[in-house]
C-alpha cells in the first residue's frame, strides 16, 4: 500500500464517523429532506465525470462522457433544487415553542 | 493535485458537513441545504483548471450540463410532494448510473493490466452503481405505479438471487485477477443490473422508501470508490458520508417499522401474511358503522380535544389544505386539535410533515408517536385520514401478522374513532384493520379532500 493509498484509506475511514456522527441527531421529522439532502451530495460524482469527459477522444469515451455528465448533472441539480423545495416549506412559521427531539 | 485544489475540496467537505449538521433543525435546515450547494459548487470550480480538455471533451460537458439542469431543476420544481419519494429514488438512480460509467470509463482508458488498487474500486464501483441504478428504476416504477406496487415473488427467487450474487462476486474476482478487459467487465455489469432488479421487485411498495434509502448508501458507496479510482478527495469524502449516514437512515427507517433490515429486504411481506393467513382475524361476518359528514361534523364540532392522524391518503388526496381549514374551524370553537404522525406515515419518514408544512401548520401541532400516545386517551375523538397500517391493533395483539411488533398510534384508546378511507380495502401492508369494525369508530366513505370539505361546512353549521 502506498502512501498516497493510504492517505485516501484515512479520509474514507474518517468519513465514515463523520457522516454517522452527524446524522444520527436529526429528527425524525426531518428524515425526508434529509435523504434527498445526501442525494444531492453524492452528485459530486459530476466531479467525477467532468473529469473522465474533458479527455474524452474515442467516440466510445464521448458518449460514455456525455451520459455520465447528464446523469450526474440531473442528480446534483435535482437533489438540490428537490430538496429545497421541501425544506421551503418550513420557513416563515413562528419559532417553535419547543424543539422536536430525537 | 496542486495545494489549491486541494484546499477547495477540503472546504467543499466542510461545507458538506456543515450542511448535513443544519440539517438537524427545522430552522437551519433551509440553510444546509445551501451550504451543501456551495460546496458543491466549490469543488466543481476547483476541478474545472487542472484539466485538459479535449475539444470534443469540452463540447461533451458543456451539452450535458446544458442538457441536464434544466430537466433536473424543472422536474424537481414540479413534482408533486405526494410523489417526492420516486423523485429521490430517480435522481438517487442516476448518480448511481453516472458513478458506474465513470468507473467503466476508467477501465476501458486503463488498458488490459491496471494496478489492482485502481480496478479493486472500478470494479466495486460500476457493480454498486449499476445495483442502484436498476434498483432505483424499480423502486421508481413502483411508486409511480408503474408496475404493481405488490411483491413480485416466485418458486426458489432467494436462491437465484443468491446465485446472481456469487457469479457477480466471482466474475468481479476474474476479473481482478485475469485483468479488466471489456470481455469481462460488461458481462459483470449486465449481471448487476439484473441483480438490482430482481433485489427489488420481491419488496413491497410500503417498504420502497427503505430501499431508497439503502440503494442512495449505495451510490454513496460507488461514488466513494470512483473517488479512489480518480484519486479524488471530495469524491471520497463526500461519497462516504453520505454512504455512513444513508445506511445509518436506513436502519432508523426499518426499526421505525419494528422490523430488522433484513426481514424488510429478504421478508417477502407477502409470504409472511399467507402463513398468517389461518390465525388472522377475518373481515367477514362483522359490521361497519358508517356515518354520513354531518354527523361527524357535529361530534367534532362538540368535541374537547380532537385528534387528527393523517396518512397517504391525505396525500394523494391532496387534502393537507382542507384539513388545516378544518382543524382552524375547530380550533376557533375552542377545540384543541393536535396532529399525531407516525413515523412511517406516508411514503418516507417525515413525509406528512412535510406536506402538513405545505399546507401552513404550525410545528408545535405536529406531535411525534411517542410524544402523542399517552394522549389518545383523553381525546374524544380520533380522526383517522387516510391512514390503516400505522392505527392497526394486529400490531401489538396479533402474533403472527405481518406487522405484529411494529409501533403504532394508540387511536383504539380514544373515545371516539373516526376512519376516512375510500373504501374498506386493507391498507399498504395488505391486513384487515380490526378497528374498523369497533363499535366506537365510525366511517366516513369517500376521497379524503371531499370529505374534509364537507366536514368543514359541517362543523361550521353546527
Amino acid at each position: 500500500m502506498n502512501s498516497e493509498l493510504l492517505t485516501e484509506f484515512t479520509y474514507f475511514v474518517l468519513a465514515i464517523f463523520v457522516g454517522i456522527e452527524v446524522i444520527s441527531r436529526v429528527p425524525t421529522i426531518l428524515h425526508t429532506p434529509l435523504m434527498s439532502g445526501t442525494n444531492a451530495i453524492h452528485g459530486i460524482i459530476l466531479v467525477g465525470a467532468i473529469v473522465i469527459a474533458a479527455n474524452a477522444r474515442t467516440p466510445l469515451e464521448i458518449v460514455l462522457g456525455f451520459v455520465a455528465v447528464v446523469l450526474a448533472t440531473l442528480n446534483v441539480v435535482g437533489g438540490f433544487v428537490v430538496t429545497d423545495r421541501m425544506l421551503e416549506m418550513f420557513k416563515g412559521r413562528q419559532p417553535p415553542s419547543k424543539q422536536p427531539t430525537k | 493535485m496542486t495545494i489549491w485544489i486541494a484546499l477547495a475540496y477540503l472546504l467543499a467537505a466542510v461545507l458538506f458537513i456543515l450542511g448535513l449538521k443544519q440539517l438537524s433543525s427545522p430552522r437551519g435546515a433551509r440553510r444546509g441545504n445551501q451550504t451543501a450547494a456551495v460546496g458543491m459548487v466549490i469543488a466543481l470550480l476547483a476541478t474545472l483548471p487542472s484539466l485538459r480538455f479535449t475539444t470534443a471533451g469540452i463540447v461533451v460537458i458543456i451539452l450535458g450540463l446544458a442538457i441536464g439542469a434544466p430537466i433536473g431543476a424543472v422536474s424537481a420544481r414540479q413534482v408533486h410532494m405526494t410523489a417526492m419519494p420516486q423523485m429521490v429514488a430517480a435522481f438517487n438512480g442516476v448518480g448511481g448510473g453516472a458513478s458506474a460509467l465513470v468507473a467503466i470509463s476508467e477501465l476501458l482508458h486503463l488498458g488490459a493490466h491496471p494496478a489492482f488498487q485502481i480496478t479493486f474500486p472500478s470494479i466495486f464501483s460500476m457493480v454498486v452503481g449499476g445495483i442502484s441504478f436498476a434498483g432505483s428504476a424499480v423502486a421508481f416504477a413502483k411508486l409511480q405505479g408503474l408496475v404493481t406496487g405488490t411483491p413480485i415473488t416466485y418458486a426458489g427467487q432467494q436462491v437465484v438471487n443468491a446465485l446472481l450474487a456469487i457469479a457477480i462476486v466471482a466474475l468481479a474476482v476474474a476479473n481482478l485477477a485475469i485483468g479488466s478487459q471489456a470481455v469481462f467487465f460488461i458481462p459483470l455489469l449486465l449481471l448487476a443490473l439484473v441483480l438490482g432488479v430482481a433485489f427489488v421487485i420481491p419488496i413491497g411498495g410500503a417498504d420502497m422508501p427503505v430501499v431508497i434509502s439503502l440503494l442512495n448508501a449505495f451510490t454513496g458507496l460507488s461514488v466513494a470508490a470512483s473517488g479512489f479510482v480518480l484519486n479524488n478527495f471530495a469524491l471520497i469524502v463526500a461519497g462516504t458520508l453520505v454512504g455512513a449516514s444513508g445506511t445509518l437512515l436506513t436502519t432508523l427507517m426499518s426499526q421505525a417499522m419494528g422490523r430488522s433490515l433484513a426481514n424488510v429486504l429478504f421478508g417477502a411481506f407477502g409470504q409472511v401474511q399467507t402463513a398468517a393467513g389461518g390465525t388472522a382475524v377475518t373481515a367477514e361476518g362483522k359490521s361497519v358503522r358508517s356515518g354520513s359528514p354531518e354527523d361527524v361534523g357535529t361530534m367534532l364540532a362538540y368535541a374537547r380535544k380532537v385528534i387528527i392522524v393523517p396518512g397517504y391518503g391525505l396525500a394523494v388526496a391532496q387534502g393537507q389544505h382542507a384539513v388545516k381549514e378544518l382543524a382552524d374551524e375547530l380550533e376557533k370553537r375552542g377545540v384543541e386539535v393536535d396532529y399525531a404522525i407516525h413515523p412511517v406515515a406516508g411514503r418516507m419518514p417525515g413525509h406528512m410533515n412535510v406536506l402538513l408544512a405545505e399546507a401552513n401548520v404550525p410545528y408545535e401541532q405536529l406531535k411525534e408517536m411517542d410524544d402523542i400516545n399517552g394522549e389518545f386517551q383523553s381525546a374524544d375523538v380520533a380522526m383517522v385520514v387516510g391512514a390503516n397500517d400505522v392505527v392497526n391493533p394486529a400490531a401489538r395483539n396479533t402474533p403472527g401478522s405481518p406487522i405484529y411488533g411494529m409501533p403504532i398510534l394508540n387511536v383504539d384508546q380514544a373515545k371516539n374513532i373516526v376512519f376516512m378511507k375510500r373504501s374498506m380495502r386493507p391498507g399498504f401492508a395488505g391486513i384487515d384493520n380490526e378497528l374498523l369494525y369497533d363499535p366506537k369508530t365510525i366511517m366516513l366513505f369517500g376521497d379524503a379532500k371531499d370529505s374534509l370539505t364537507k366536514l368543514v361546512g359541517a362543523v361550521k353549521a353546527a
